[in-house]
């Protein structure tokens, strides 16, 4: 290419109602002044040559069956999903209240959003016991409470990191049938011990660095008498 | 359900009233059942609460699943009237024994 094509901002051809533009096929001709690249390239428009098309490969066998009805190909699906929209009130460093789940009412830490829309969150795991760990927004409650969470790398962690190992079918003999019924529990691989000191450690040097933050997330969320959900502010 | 430390128990949920189905004087409807949340008063308040889950929690004699308590799924449908009473669908229509029984209004789906 000469230079790199600029979009325009706007269509040449503005129009009167969909579908209707205000110009004519001749008009936009030469508004879109072809005939001043024609006259500039000696008369005709600029075009590659076609490539050499390739020699049709040799093996090309007539096909065993020709359906009697034409069959429609399915379009191919291009759409990708785009992670859930992140309300306003959640930052990276923004406090959350679990709703639901093992860890409800504790209070942890946001890191960031993962590719499928699920948070990241982590307790710390020292302070309340919850780990590295997936959440969905809608069983969260930010509070405006924030930590600071610029010494932290979260890059490493997606969704592939908290799927479940896919177990490998083997072939079962009739003795061992009974045998691998037992399965051993897993025991977390050290490598994820790591991953969550990595992660916790310059969080908990910021938490002790405001007062009462370490007791208030370690301390679970209640609601109690006469506690009015839509009343309270987080 | 897994208790992280025993005896520490969280309350996520707002404790509310069955009051019965949605009714004229003389039809009643048991697709949708009236539900009283405690603390709210007003239509105003009960937009908060659209949309939240809510479960009816029951014991029954036999154990399916390794636990004697079920539960019917629903969830806050509308304000009904001016006093803060909720119109409430469940996944199933909640039994006449439950009116007058206790409910549990949860705070998710959230939007805070």
């Amino acid at each position: 290419m000469a230079a790199p094509k600029k979009v325009r901002a706007a269509s040449r051809n503005p129009s009167l109602i969909r579908g209707i533009g205000k110009f004519s096929r001749s008009k936009m001709y030469h508004k879109r002044g072809i005939w001043a690249i024609k006259a500039k390239n000696g008369g005709s428009f600029p075009h590659h040559d076609p490539k050499p098309a390739e020699p049709a490969p040799s093996s090309a066998k007539p096909p065993k069956f020709y359906p009697a009805d034409d069959v429609k190909t399915p379009i191919p699906n291009r759409r990708k999903p785009k992670p859930t929209k992140l309300r306003a009130s959640i930052t990276p460093g923004t406090v959350l209240i679990l709703l639901a789940g093992r860890f409800m009412g504790k209070r942890v830490v946001f890191l960031k959003q993962l590719p499928s829309g699920l948070l990241l969150v982590t307790g710390p795991f020292k302070i309340n016991g919850v780990p590295l760990r997936r959440v969905n927004q809608s069983y969260v409650i930010a509070t405006s409470t924030k930590v600071d969470i610029s010494g932290v790398n979260a890059d490493k962690f997606g969704d592939k990191y908290f799927t479940k190992e896919r177990k490998e079918k083997t072939k079962k003999g009739e003795g061992e049938f009974f045998e691998t019924e037992k399965e051993e529990t897993k025991a977390l691989p050290q490598e994820k011990k790591d991953d969550q000191k990595a992660v916790d450690s310059p969080l908990i040097k910021a938490i002790e660095a405001v007062p009462d933050l370490k007791a208030y997330l370690g301390a679970r969320f209640s609601l109690r008498s006469g506690m009015k959900p839509h009343e309270l502010v987080f | 359900m897994v208790k992280g430390r025993q005896g520490e128990s969280v309350r996520l949920y707002v404790r509310s009233t069955i009051l019965g189905y949605k009714r004229s004087k003389s039809n009643q409807h048991e697709n949708t059942s009236l539900v009283q949340i405690e603390g709210v008063n007003t239509k105003e308040e009960v937009a908060w609460y659209c949309g939240k889950r809510m479960a009816y929690i029951y014991k029954a004699k036999t154990k399916t699943k390794g636990t004697r308590y079920r539960c019917i799924w629903g969830k806050v449908a509308r304000p009904h009237g001016n006093s803060g009473i909720i119109r409430a669908k469940f996944n199933s229509n909640l039994p006449p024994k439950s009116m007058g029984g206790r409910v549990r209004v949860f705070m998710y789906p959230s939007n805070i």
